[in-house]
């Protein structure tokens, strides 16, 4: 595929507001996961909250797009510069060319179930003050977003549980290469909520420590919450961040388990790179989905090995932002591309004594080195498979 | 910009609506419309222990996927997928809500998987074998129109490789049915590739009114749930020969369809 140029991106999570602190934190190896305080949560797990999200304020004519979630996205919206960036595209290119493609795995559901607590008494009837469509409804923050930015091109919320803004990335860029559009919006955007907190708690899934992805000790995930987005551009000058292949695949084995030999990751990798035209050898960094729990973290470091049988730098940043499932993709792309700006492969918070039965070349510790070619994956329930293919343009 | 395919198969679920053979004459307008409430069908392709687990969105996005891929007698494995929903597994969302409301918040692990908005995805890949690349997307009332959008667009970056669209919606029980008010389960699906036999389609990006159903009810069924956004163009390829619709997008835009048999 011809590659794309990410002109703008920002990253708001549990490290913090925009890139400079995140990377502030990833440069000290400062993990962003505490002991869960959420809203009347009664579990013992560690989650990554975003701090100050219940205090922002949307825009007074979006009152009514008014929920966790939505605040989320305004408050990542307003850093780095990022809607100043999409405002110069939108009046480059024109509002109708300039779509947004938003990843979401739970969206405003939250709100839904707190409505569900107001129930009345007598008809069951939900409070007059809950609006599904503009907080429930997975298509919610897509609509917030677009609207937001003022913009009028096509709009889609991605929901593919945790691949959902990875692979909102893959249709921006068929979006573009079809000729609809010239530039997207790309984004992550999924928030704590009781869903997916007592969900992953019935599978049994959540760990009770900060999450230790290839740990030989990992036992589970931490939840994570947060919002990313990158400004996809065809007008870009040389030595621009690109996105520079996309592969997708589908497990067809189970629900809520990866294929044990790591299938469909395998051939989303490859998939990602042959589009790229860009041999294994020449990738720096993968920035694995690693979310930490022992079946995972397996299945991904075989099919690991399989794609890079010579090994390569890799490790999960989810030791610093938790599993910020829906937004992962854009949260991880995000850290592909500070990897490759700043020249560093950052650490592994919570990974101690990595598992000697995996082979990946796992790094626990940050260090410094040249990142040309980074990859992110992203997997999810459903057998979804996601991985992207990051460099910069010749 | 236009964006074109070939549209090898259908696949259709709907109230008084039993399968697209037996719904055309109806969609053409030349058999009486039949209102009757959507039987949806059981989920055979899935293993036993699969086919409980499986909720409505699950059997609707099966039973209008695998008619479109036998009528376009194509290997459903060997498809890319487009999944297109407002609201995914509706019943088991208002499930999941009352349980996270009530003392103990206990909500099974099934329930939990079934919750995300791919599992229609997930499922199909489990009965079909399909490993390839599926999408699963949301737009609200625009989701199904959006996913032939996202169909149309895979084919202009893929030629070589078939596209399922799957365009599904399930009703909400209360409280939920009450603040969106899908009356009943309606599915599309449509085997849309570059080349082959079928009617050809051209769509393109358009401001202006989504055309109607000239038959009420069935305009009703138009105006009241997602999938059946794209009921203008089963009309128009129902009538055949050259025709247009226009389909609902967001905010006053269409997508508009010319079809040619």
């Amino acid at each position: 595929m011809t590659p794309v140029p990410i002109t703008a991106f920002t990253v708001t999570s549990a490290l913090g507001r925009g890139v400079p602190a995140t990377l502030d934190a990833i440069s000290q190896a400062r993990t962003g996961l505490a002991p869960c305080r959420f809203e009347t949560v009664d579990l013992d797990t560690f989650v990554g909250e975003v701090d100050g999200v219940d205090a922002v304020a949307l825009p007074a004519a979006l009152a009514r797009f008014d929920c966790r979630n939505n605040r989320a996205a305004e408050l990542g919206l307003a850093q780095d510069g990022f809607e100043e960036a999409v405002n110069a595209a939108a009046r480059r290119h024109g509002p109708a060319r300039v779509g947004v493609f938003i990843g979401t795995s739970t969206a405003g559901i939250l709100a839904a179930e707190l409505a569900y607590r107001r129930r009345d008494a007598a008809s069951g009837a939900l409070p007059p003050d809950f609006d599904y469509r503009h907080t429930h409804n997975t298509f919610s923050v897509a609509a917030y977003v677009r609207a937001r930015l003022g913009l009028a091109g096509p709009c889609t919320a991605v929901s593919t549980a945790c691949s959902s803004s990875a692979k909102a990335f893959a249709s921006a860029a068929r979006y573009m290469a079809a000729g609809l559009i010239d530039a997207a919006v790309v984004g992550g955007v999924d928030t704590l909520c009781l869903t997916t907190l007592y969900g992953f708690n019935s599978l049994d899934l959540l760990s009770r420590e900060p999450c230790r992805p290839y740990d030989a000790q990992r036992d589970g995930i931490s939840i994570g919450e947060a919002a990313a987005f990158f400004l996809l551009d065809r007008t870009a000058g040389a030595g621009s961040l690109a996105l520079l292949g996309t592969g997708e695949t589908s497990d067809a084995y189970h629900m809520s388990a990866p294929h044990p030999e790591g299938r469909g990751a395998r051939e989303a990798m490859q998939s990602a790179l042959a589009k790229a035209g860009i041999d294994a050898a020449r990738v720096d960094y993968v920035n694995l989905h690693g979310t930490g729990t022992p079946s995972n973290d397996a299945a991904e470091d075989k099919a690991m090995h399989a794609v890079f049988p010579g090994g390569v730098a890799c490790n999960s940043t989810k030791g610093f932002t938790g599993h910020t499932l829906g937004a992962a993709g854009a949260v991880e792309a995000a850290m592909c591309l500070i990897a490759m700006r700043e020249g560093r492969v950052p650490a592994s918070p919570g990974t101690r004594s990595v598992d000697a039965s995996l082979r990946a070349h796992y790094e626990t510790r940050g260090f410094r080195r040249p990142v040309d070619v980074a990859m992110s994956n992203s997997f999810g329930f459903g057998g979804t498979n996601c991985s992207l293919l990051f460099g910069r343009l010749p | 910009m236009t964006l074109a395919g070939i549209v090898r198969g259908i696949g259709l679920v709907g109230p008084g609506l039993r399968g697209w053979d037996a719904s055309r004459d109806v969609l053409a307008g030349v058999a009486a419309f039949v209102p009757a409430a959507t039987a949806v069908p059981a989920a055979e392709a899935l293993p036993a222990t699969e086919r409980r687990r499986a909720g409505v969105a699950v059997k609707l996005a099966l039973a209008a996927g695998l008619e479109a891929a036998r009528a376009a007698r194509c290997e459903p494995g060997e498809c890319a997928a487009v999944f297109a929903s407002s609201g995914g597994e509706t019943e088991n969302c208002h499930a999941i809500c009352e349980a996270l409301a009530s003392e103990d918040r206990l909500i099974s692990p099934t329930r939990f998987h079934n919750s995300v908005h791919n599992a229609p995805a997930g499922y199909w890949g489990i009965a079909t074998g399909a490993t390839q690349a599926a999408d699963c997307i949301a737009a609200f009332d625009a989701s199904a129109t959006a996913g032939l959008l996202e169909a149309l667009v895979r084919i202009a970056d893929e030629p070589a490789r078939a596209v399922l669209l799957l365009a599904y919606d399930c009703p909400y029980p209360d409280p939920l049915h009450a603040l969106r008010p899908i009356p009943d389960a309606f599915a599309v699906a449509m085997v849309l590739a570059a080349d082959g036999v079928g009617p050809r389609l051209q769509a393109s990006m358009a401001t202006g009114a989504p055309d109607a159903m000239a038959e009420a009810r069935l305009d009703h069924l138009r105006r009241a749930i997602p999938a059946a956004r794209l009921l203008p163009l089963l009309a128009a390829l129902a009538r055949g020969g050259a025709q247009t619709a226009a389909l609902e997008y967001l905010d006053g835009t269409v997508l508009h369809v010319a079809a040619q048999a």
